[in-house]
């Protein structure tokens, strides 16, 4: 029914964030002028836009490696997630003994390995990021993917049992569906990490062509709107993967009623 | 009324009865030693007749529809489905089955839920569609054809899963409590159309329930359990016609011989007198 919510609720609740947003900008920009703050303690976001609009190409082409390697890793770690997932569910051992420590992973800062699998590869390689990204999106991806794929409510199980189907059968029309919106709580987790750990492993070391990169320079260079200006174009991404992983989930199930965001 | 209506069930012209549950006991192990669900049961439902097991909960009621769908194997004892074991029923799709949740998949349409079984056992498209919309229709669901189970309330949810049922037309129908959840007034309306659809299609029903007035209403016969360890305590032969009463609708539920049934039925639960009801019925 969530779908059939009027027009003007759906704009009031885009809004009222947007005109909330809006009203912070503003006192962080008063705020700044008025106590005289530094650039390099804060800049002013007026200041950050027009070191925005100055590094437009820079910042872009930072921003396109960036998300490409949070993509990649995302998609391969999605993958490998739920492929890891449709195994485990097969097997409660397995499950037990892994579910735990995917969890336990899952709470590790994974972006710490990036200075070592910066020395595994060659210094020009785009690996090690997407390596670390891929690891970082797996588990949430896993741990969520058993969780659904694991729970199956029991009239189905009795239902598809009296019909006399294949295991094949049962996982395509009851598992791998039923499945699915967890397999989405994972996904939803996941693209804003990717995006953090694309740009966080940047700071180790490695090829230094992404957001992560530009903003350390440009902070060493005292160009703090600048570094400001590429923090915000990865703020930006994370929006955008977010946002692209919260429409796909919408596409992919139609018949979920969502809570109120 | 359309008894003439061709049935696939006949067409083995066999007299098997539908279903033929012999000296049929179930033990489940438990952490703390084993219970005795069922003990000795022996039941025979035959073809078109409406049998209802009611009893107290832990008698083993909903335990023996399992048994007779082949999801639980007994620990002694025998069932037949139409002459073959229950195993070879199930795989042959000899019945149609539904229980107190409708557990419809919730990510399918309505009609690909009233479909799956069909779907599953390999029907073709265009017949898959001919029966679904036939099915809607006999159920009052057509208009909600492609609206999910989540837009449904619970007495149409229900409904589906009686369609979904029905889709293969089963020679029997197992029902586990299936108007349990829902209010008095839909429950009632359901009953009625239950009645008149295994009217139309001379469907075996195996009923499961723990209201007294639904099985007399429903029923030619009602078994009566108790529990600990499960067995039947009594057999009340109802004989109100309940091809007529799906006709007359509500109104048998307030004749004389409906209260003289539902008495019988409770003094039966209670292990009170009347040790060989519907004997002096004819």
């Amino acid at each position: 029914m969530s779908r059939l919510r009027s027009g003007a609720d759906a704009s009031a609740r885009v809004l009222l964030p947007l005109a909330f947003a809006v009203a912070a900008l503003l006192a962080w920009e008063v705020f700044v002028r008025a106590r005289d703050i530094p650039p390099f303690l804060l800049p002013a976001p007026s200041a950050i836009f027009e070191a925005l609009r100055a590094n437009t190409p820079q910042v872009a082409s930072a921003a396109r490696t960036s998300g490409a390697n949070a993509l990649v890793g995302l998609v391969v770690g999605s993958v490998l997630g739920v492929l890891a997932a449709v195994v485990a569910a097969r097997s409660r051992l397995l499950r037990e003994a892994l579910l735990p420590l995917s969890a336990a992973a899952s709470a590790m800062p994974i972006v710490a390995l990036a200075p070592l699998f910066n020395t595994m590869f060659t210094s020009t390689s785009d690996v090690p990021r997407r390596l670390v990204v891929t690891i970082v999106v797996f588990f949430p991806v896993f741990v969520n993917a058993v969780r659904g794929l694991s729970q199956v409510q029991p009239v189905h199980a009795d239902l598809l049992h009296s019909y006399a189907v294949s295991g094949w059968a049962f996982t395509r029309t009851v598992r791998l569906p039923g499945a699915l919106p967890h397999v989405f709580t994972g996904l939803r987790l996941a693209s804003s990490l990717a995006v953090i750990a694309a740009v966080v492993a940047e700071y180790f070391g490695g090829l230094q062509t992404g957001l992560g990169s530009r903003i350390t320079s440009a902070a060493s260079s005292s160009a703090y709107p600048r570094a400001w200006a590429y923090v915000t174009a990865a703020c930006l991404l994370g929006l955008a993967f977010y946002t692209a992983t919260l429409l796909l989930e919408r596409l992919a199930t139609p018949w979920q009623t969502r809570p109120q965001r | 009324m359309s008894t003439s209506t061709a049935r696939t069930a006949d067409a083995s012209g066999t007299r098997e009865p539908a279903v033929s549950v012999r000296g049929v006991s179930q033990r489940f192990d438990t952490g703390r030693g084993s219970v005795q669900a069922l003990q000795d049961v022996d039941l025979e439902i035959a073809r078109g007749e409406f049998v209802s097991l009611i009893g107290p909960s832990g008698c083993g009621k909903s335990t023996l529809l399992r048994i007779v769908a082949d999801l639980v194997e007994p620990t002694a004892g025998e069932v037949r489905i139409n002459g073959k074991s229950a195993h070879q029923a199930r795989l042959d799709h000899d019945y149609g089955i539904a229980f107190q949740s409708a557990g419809l998949l919730e990510w399918r349409t309505v009609a690909r839920n009233v479909e799956l079984p069909l779907g599953l056992h390999g029907a073709g498209r265009a017949e898959r569609r001919a029966r679904v919309e036939e099915l809607l229709a006999l159920v009052g669901l057509s208009e909600f054809a492609s609206a999910r189970p989540s837009e449904l309330s619970g007495g149409m949810q229900q409904r589906v899963a009686i369609a979904r049922a029905l889709a293969e037309n089963p020679s029997l129908l197992l029902m586990d409590e299936p108007f349990g959840a829902l209010d008095e007034m839909t429950r009632e309306r359901m009953q009625a159309e239950l009645l008149r659809i295994s009217a139309e299609s001379s469907t075996s029903v195996l009923f499961v329930t723990h209201s007294i007035a639904e099985a007399v209403y429903l029923s030619d016969r009602v078994v009566v359990m108790s529990a600990r360890p499960g067995r039947i305590a009594d057999v009340v032969d109802i004989g109100l016609g309940r091809h007529e009463t799906a006709e007359a609708g509500a109104d048998v539920r307030e004749a004389p011989a409906f209260f003289d049934r539902v008495t019988r039925v409770r003094a039966a639960l209670r292990g009170g007198p009347g040790g060989h009801p519907g004997v002096d019925d004819r």
